[in-house]
């Protein structure tokens, strides 16, 4: 059986994930725990235009907007957009139509989807209605989407003190974003030599600092790294600190000692864990070695080699 | 209002975009192009007064990639440097006021994207009303498509006439080997409709970097300097069912405070994503056919995001610095459908 050769590029799956947690205003808790009750209200600019959905300050002159008006259901499509391959988040899974939508009552359009059966059962002006989410929080996604409902258009709106029980004071929007990390190429070819246990850095052509791990470029001579060099495997701890608390998935005992450590021939100390040596024995000068992982992969951590301790002239310049 | 101190654009580079560099990182990337207009003007990184970039870290999912690509600057010793999230157009901008404040004589500033790590159509999402508009990911075509329609139902363009301007961006950017998309090609179906495959830019990577200098020192660096004679930027409404999306007032205004209309420009670099929204903006500008629009074929041709604004200015430059235009507008966009808006004035000097 053949081995298969690992890809020329590196590649590693990369989600950034967050819950992304935001405060709301007086009129945006009126609007949005509006939502939750089935109610829309728009605000009243001083020119008398009904903005929906409401903001708190005027586009045009800037002045602070409070009077609160509800307004309809229903509405008219003022653009359309027919998607054919809805994405992840959006409000539906299956083709539908991007509107902007004037509620009855309302001079601006809302933003939302319309369940349609296709395009050619959209156009402009078409009248539409709400179809509320069977489960409301107080957010934009109250309304699951719009539908195609034949009525009348009116322009009546009343004015709402936009009180509510239990309003909503904020929201909170997860956000997920995949990608496909690749590292470029001085860090591909770095994470190759850990791979057979080197730690190669690369040199710098103008000042030939060694930067270990290379990422392609002297920060000094802003130029690009290019004779490889293999440091150590030992090294010497420059500084260090001593961690207390227990970070989030790590399934290491504190307390344990996290170093600076210039390996031997490099221009700038890595940093790692120290093991191997109860940690308040760690010291500055201290000779050390790395202890690979399981896999091979990458150094675990450092553990001393038992060699007498490096002067201080020797990486004073490396702190 | 003209500045009280000349600056100008000397130098332009960009790299050929693409649509993966999986084996470049980013300073891998910008390195050669912050090479390139160094070596056009001889200047050394210790020679800049003062170096901005844009960039944003959401493209490619790195955080801090901007403090990565630093290094391909050569900044240490610390220089006097600083960092826009948004497009380099705006990073531009930045160091113009710095150079008009007497404070620098030289400017660097670059910028840079790499879209093919994740997905620039989600990501673009991130940006929009985390209110009303975040929640419901609609992206940025989406969002365009939206636009285009309402021109379509307003009677200014039709299918054909968007068809025909991605058609001459293609075969424009024939003759720009940087270009990603070079040569026409078919219009394909829909993408979120009335929008097809051949109206949305491409999708890559790539990098651009500019030289700005003062007064003589200008002229010492650049036979021919395209003087930025005005530089105005400007914002719509935030809410998108406010605004009239078949108009662009904001680039209107910004053109009206660089001066655009004070006299005619012979060349446009328009930073129009789709073809839609080139019909906005020669509209808003009032660009008649004696103008040349984006003969380097435009964003529909390469749309490295962070970069494309940029491009823009300096593409504009590039032409008054070969003698190819001797007045020249340059537009940098920022936001879904248009919502923020640059517009540059360039100028070459009548040559001897
Ligand atoms: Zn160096």
């Amino acid at each position: 059986m053949k081995a298969t050769p690992p890809p020329e590029i590196l590649q590693a799956p990369l989600v950034v994930e967050f819950p992304f947690t935001r405060s709301l205003g007086p009129v945006q808790s009126a609007f949005l725990t509006g939502l939750r009750e089935r109610t829309v209200l728009g605000v009243r600019t001083e020119t008398g235009e009904i903005l929906v959905p409401p903001v708190e300050y005027d586009p045009a002159t800037a002045a602070e907007l409070r009077d609160l008006v509800e307004v309809g259901v229903t509405g008219t499509v003022t653009t359309w957009a027919w998607n054919p391959e809805p994405r992840r988040g959006q409000p539906l899974a299956t083709p539908f139509a991007w509107v902007l939508v004037r509620l009855d009552g309302a001079d601006t359009a809302v933003l939302h989807a319309l369940d349609a059966p296709g395009p050619e059962a959209v156009r402009t002006g078409l009248r539409v209605r709400i179809r509320w989410a069977a489960e409301r929080s107080g957010a934009i996604t109250d309304i699951a989407c719009f539908e195609p409902y034949d009525s009348d258009p009116v322009v009546e709106h009343r004015p709402h003190d936009g009180l509510f029980a239990d309003s909503v004071t904020g929201i909170v929007a997860p956000a997920r974003l995949d990608y496909t990390y690749s590292p470029g190429a001085a860090q591909t070819r770095y994470l190759r030599g850990l791979a057979e246990r080197r730690t190669v850095g690369e040199r710098c052509p103008s000042c030939t600092k060694v930067y270990v791990p290379p990422r392609g470029a002297c920060p000094t001579c802003g130029i690009a790294t290019t004779d490889r060099v293999e440091v150590g495997p030992a090294g010497t701890v420059t500084t260090f600190c001593i961690v207390n608390i227990k970070a989030k998935n790590a399934d290491i005992d504190v307390p344990y000692v996290y170093a600076h450590i210039a390996l031997d021939g490099a221009g700038l100390a890595l940093h790692g864990r120290i093991g191997g040596i109860p940690y308040d024995q760690v010291r500055m000068g201290l000779r050390v070695e790395p202890v690979w992982s399981e896999d091979g992969r990458y150094p675990d951590h450092y553990r001393p080699t038992g060699e007498p301790d490096a002067d201080y002239d020797t990486y004073k310049e490396l702190l | 209002m003209r500045p009280d101190r000349e600056v100008a654009i000397v130098a332009f580079a960009q790299s050929d975009h693409r649509r993966r560099t999986d084996d470049l990182s980013e300073v891998e990337m910008v390195m050669p192009v912050l090479h390139e207009v160094l070596r056009q003007t001889g200047l050394k990184t210790s020679d800049i007064g003062f170096t901005c970039s844009g960039s944003s870290d959401y493209l490619a999912g790195r955080a801090f990639s901007f403090t990565m690509a630093l290094d391909g600057v050569g900044a240490w010793p610390p220089i006097s440097e600083s960092h826009v999230e948004t497009d380099g157009a705006w990073a531009l901008y930045e160091a113009w006021v710095k150079l008009l404040t007497g404070e620098a004589d030289t400017a660097l500033v670059y910028s840079y994207g790499k879209s093919s790590p994740g997905s620039v159509r989600d990501v673009l999402t991130r940006q929009l009303d985390p209110y009303y508009l975040a929640p419901l990911w609609p992206d940025s075509v989406a969002l365009a498509a939206l636009q285009a329609q309402a021109l379509l139902d307003s009677g200014t363009t039709d299918e054909p006439a968007l068809a025909a301007i991605a058609a001459r961006s293609r075969e424009d950017a024939a003759e720009n080997p940087h270009a990603q998309l070079r040569g026409a090609r078919p219009q394909g179906g829909y993408v979120v409709r009335p929008l097809r495959t051949g109206d949305c830019p491409p999708i890559g990577d790539g990098a651009a970097a500019v030289i700005l200098a003062a007064g003589d020192r200008a002229r010492e660096l650049c036979a021919r300097p395209a003087w930025i004679r005005g530089m105005d930027h400007r914002i719509e409404a935030h809410s998108l069912g406010v605004r009239d999306l078949t108009d662009s007032p904001s680039t209107r205004l910004a053109a009206e405070r660089a001066g655009a209309f004070d006299a005619p420009v012979d060349t446009a670099e328009l930073h129009a994503p789709f073809t839609s929204q080139e019909v906005v903006l020669r509209r808003a500008l009032d660009l008649d056919d004696s103008v040349r629009v984006n003969p380097s074929g435009g964003v529909l041709a390469a749309n490295p995001v962070m970069a494309a604004g940029l491009i823009r200015l300096g593409e504009a430059a590039a032409r008054i610095h070969r003698g190819d235009s001797d007045r020249a507008l340059a537009h940098a966009t920022s936001g879904p459908c248009l919502q923020q808006n640059l517009v540059a004035v360039l100028e070459g000097e009548n040559r001897a």
